[in-house]
């Protein structure tokens, strides 16, 4: 019974050891300055946009301008995704690629894409939501929470 | 004088847009956080900060550096619920958050349909 489970530890210590050996080893300093760098291009992009907005149309409400500049960099992933583009942007990105909003896009064109063969109902239009629903159902539920609270200690205006 | 107010916003973008993307890279890292976990995280940051009333200082100093990354969806979301609610009542709260992002909700999931029908899934 005991070398049985002696048995069992040395396998599972030996398989630990060939996990470790097989995992990439990735330098952190480095995946941190990749991340930090595309994150803060992509942010840059997008003041880049609002402000070409702003510049076209000064008149134009500041909700109006951060909706247009949310669209704009949304199709852009969405278009990379489809082009392919977005996967080397990925590859060298970490989470610089996925914490923005241009993320979120990608996240939910290639879920979509990737069902195509399972047919545009049961494929894409099921999966569209698979890998952002967790962001979008929290999203909601949370956000309104938050509603109920601000009226229930501010009031109505 | 404008453009080198200008060149100190885009740099200030930069620095915060990549910091929290160097935070959530640091998450990914050493926790075994999945990245829709982490998501998760930022975004319900982003709602308590809009909801607690701090998001809009932030938002007035890091600009885009705190919107474009997935804490100014949140802050969005929270920002039109509780706007509604307060001006509707109680049922706009429901209502208010997707009212508000909706215009990059809806243009993610129409342009997401049409890549898919006008390009196949190429093979890694």
């Amino acid at each position: 019974m005991s070398q049985n489970t002696n048995a069992v530890k040395a396998r599972n210590e030996r398989y630990n050891k060939y996990v470790e050996t097989v995992t990439p080893k990735t330098s952190i300093p480095k995946a941190l300055f990749h991340s930090f760098a595309v994150g803060g291009l992509t942010c840059v992009i997008g003041q880049g946009i609002g402000d070409i907005v702003k510049l076209i149309s000064p008149t134009m409400p500041n909700d109006m301008v951060s909706n247009i500049t949310s669209m704009i960099l949304v199709t852009v992933a969405i278009l990379f995704t489809g082009l392919g583009f977005f996967d080397v942007i990925a590859r060298q990105g970490g989470a610089g690629s996925f914490l923005p909003i241009t993320g979120f896009a990608n996240a939910m064109a290639s879920a979509s894409m990737e069902f195509k063969t399972e047919g545009l109902i049961f494929g894409t239009s099921v999966k569209l939501f698979s890998v952002v629903g967790p962001v979008v159902v929290n999203g909601i539920v949370w956000s309104t929470v938050a509603g109920l609270i601000n009226l229930l200690i501010l009031g109505m205006k | 004088m404008e453009i080198l107010q200008n060149i100190a916003t885009y740099a200030i973008v930069f620095a915060t847009g990549g910091a929290l993307c160097a935070i959530a890279e640091l998450l990914v890292v050493r926790t075994k956080l999945t990245p829709a976990r982490i998501l998760v995280i930022f975004l319900i940051a982003g709602i308590i900060l809009e909801s607690v009333g701090v998001y809009d200082y932030i938002f007035k100093v890091c600009q885009a550096g705190i919107s474009v990354p997935i804490v100014g969806f949140g802050a969005a979301l929270a920002k039109g619920s509780i706007e509604m609610a307060r001006s509707v009542g109680f049922l706009g709260a429901f209502a208010g958050g997707l009212v508000r992002t909706a215009y990059g909700v809806g243009a993610a999931v129409v342009m997401s349909y049409i890549v898919t029908l006008v390009f196949n899934p190429r093979t890694k």
